[in-house]
């Protein structure tokens, strides 16, 4: 049975100035799940994910053709908002980034920002995501203090309740538990699974073994160019390409 | 002896030099300590004279609004009120800081947020060319443009706290927009990219998170400003009026501590009662300057959080 899309792209091309980074992408996600994007340093993976929320338009010089398409919208488009969009898809940063603002005040902002005032409803919105990210009961006596007070772990899980609290479609996820203890990371893999039933969670990981244990497909990508898709167990079982499987064994890379 | 204990035990060229550059950077700091402290001590000196030796009294030095320092009152004690000048130095130096703050962070924010590389680096050194006039220039533009401009559209003869403020604005505004920008290039570009990603928009962005992190340096920056028209002589002595009389609008000629002390110390005698009283002019500067300085410390830790 197919699985119904949330994210589709066809033949994505990247340029920053000259320098072509992606070498036309084709590649689909179903909705909910998570989806592992793997491969070497500089293969594009992070590049490729921060064209799905249009990240890459802050960067000057950048130039993108194909064709990114999110529940069957262009999201290239002119018509389309860059303001709604990054609200439908989030984004979670290697480096736990919490605003210098209470803990409170930075699971809200998404929602300060897009208008909403009702008290009760960002105490109840704090408190599910909180929860959801799995950090509630580190501070739930605690919103009020400063965010930048946490741990490295605690604050990335505050960021991920940042994003969770404007209930987006998508979230992406920049190798989110790279700068965290194996701790940590523990505890935000076992959050993502809990989120995978309702989310579409698409994570950029330079870990295999995180790859593996949480993702339900994993993409490669080598040189800019995406070598093999497919569910996860096939692609670290059983890969088809030869690359793939130099690239999971350690050949080279 | 052992050649190689020898030469283990004697200090080594590189010891000697670092012996040698510790010694110089002390030196240094230690003159310029010194410096400072004789400063210090030889103001307060000075200026206390007036209530020590001249018998003025204190009170009356800040509250008093009749400045004839050479002249006794009914009481037989000096006329040294210097409540007009107190009150035309805060004046134009709050005015100033008022006009100023909202220019300096509109352009700081134009600077490190909207504008390109090449009219960054323009707006850059129009910045710098700006601190580099001297003041008299500053002080002859107001004496013909500023002041003219009071005259016509706000009345008065045009010399006043409003032109001086208007000149000092033109001052202060390069020291507080460049110190903006500094303060703005510091915030982390992740919380940026945070914000942005969370579907915030440029100016979102920009007053909910930027400002807000850069605030603790925007406050220094506005002290800084105010420290540099607290200080400043030349410029406002030129457009204010130089009248030693309690200002009854912004319009009315006034004078500022600056403004006195530059006008008077070539015309007293040192020792005399007039003479004193423009020393205590002077401390109440110097320790202003010292409460500026303290602010902006105040202010720098607790931004650290």
């Amino acid at each position: 049975m197919e699985k119904e899309k949330i994210i589709t792209s066809q033949n994505v091309h990247l340029y920053y100035g000259e320098k072509e980074a992606l070498k036309g992408i084709d590649l689909d996600f179903p909705k909910n799940g998570i989806h592992a994007l793997i491969g070497p340093s500089g293969c594009g993976k992070s590049t490729y994910l921060r064209c799905l929320n249009r990240m890459n338009d802050l960067i000057d010089n950048v130039k993108i053709t194909g064709a990114i398409k999110l529940d069957d919208e262009d999201i290239y488009s002119p018509k389309m908002d860059t303001v709604e969009l990054r609200k439908r898809v989030g984004m979670v940063f290697q480096q736990p980034n919490p605003f210098p603002f209470s803990i409170y005040e930075n699971v809200v902002y998404g929602l300060r920002i897009a208008g909403v005032k009702d008290k009760n409803l960002l105490d109840e919105r704090v408190e599910t995501s909180l929860k959801q990210a799995a950090v509630w009961d580190d501070v739930k006596d605690d919103l009020h203090k400063s965010a930048l007070a946490l741990s490295g772990g605690q604050q990335q899980r505050v960021c991920i309740a940042r994003v969770l609290a404007v209930k987006p479609e998508v979230i992406l996820l920049d190798e989110p538990t790279s700068a965290l203890d194996p701790v940590s990371s523990n505890k935000v893999e076992e959050m993502l699974l809990t989120l995978k039933n309702e989310y579409t969670c698409i994570i950029v990981t330079h870990n295999m073994q995180q790859a593996s244990r949480i993702s339900d497909t994993t993409s490669f990508f080598l040189n800019g160019n995406l070598i093999e898709t497919g569910p996860t167990k096939q692609i670290f079982v059983n890969p088809t390409k030869k690359e793939t499987d130099d690239y999971l064994s350690g050949r080279f890379g | 002896m052992d050649p190689i204990r020898e030469k283990i035990l004697k200090p080594s060229k590189e010891t000697r030099q670092d012996i040698l550059g510790k010694t110089l950077s002390y030196a240094s700091i230690f003159l310029i300590v010194a410096v400072v402290l004789a400063i210090f001590l030889f103001v307060a000196s000075k200026g206390i004279a007036t209530f020590t030796e001249n018998k003025a009294s204190l009170v009356e030095f800040l509250t008093g609004t009749e400045w004839n320092p050479g002249a006794n009152g009914p009481n037989g004690k000096p006329l040294v009120g210097a409540l007009p000048m107190i009150l035309g130095s805060f004046g134009v130096t709050f005015l100033a800081a008022l006009f100023a703050t909202p220019f300096a962070i509109g352009t700081a924010l134009y600077m490190t947020e909207l504008s390109s590389k090449r009219s960054q680096k323009f707006m850059q050194s129009v910045i710098e060319l700006l601190v580099g006039i001297p003041s008299v220039v500053y002080g002859f533009i107001g004496l013909t443009v500023v002041v003219p401009f009071v005259r016509d559209h706000f009345g008065g003869s045009g010399y006043g706290i409003l032109s001086g403020s208007f000149v000092l604005f033109v001052m202060v505004l390069p020291t507080i927009t460049s110190m903006t920008v500094d303060s703005l290039r510091a915030v982390p570009k992740y919380y940026k990219s945070a914000s942005l990603a969370l579907g915030a928009t440029e100016w979102q962005t920009i007053y909910r998170v930027l400002l807000r992190a850069a605030m603790p340096g925007i406050m220094t920056a506005i002290v800084f400003g105010m420290a540099r028209a607290f200080g400043e002589a030349l410029a406002v002595q030129m457009v204010i009026g130089n009248a030693t009389l309690l200002p009854e609008s912004l319009l009315s000629p006034a004078s500022t501590l600056t403004s006195v002390l530059t006008m008077g110390i070539g015309n007293t005698v040192m020792g005399t009662v007039s003479n004193n009283a423009l020393w205590s002019l002077a401390l109440i500067l110097l320790l202003m300057s010292l409460v500026f300085n303290l602010a902006v410390r105040f202010i720098s830790r607790k931004g650290k959080m």
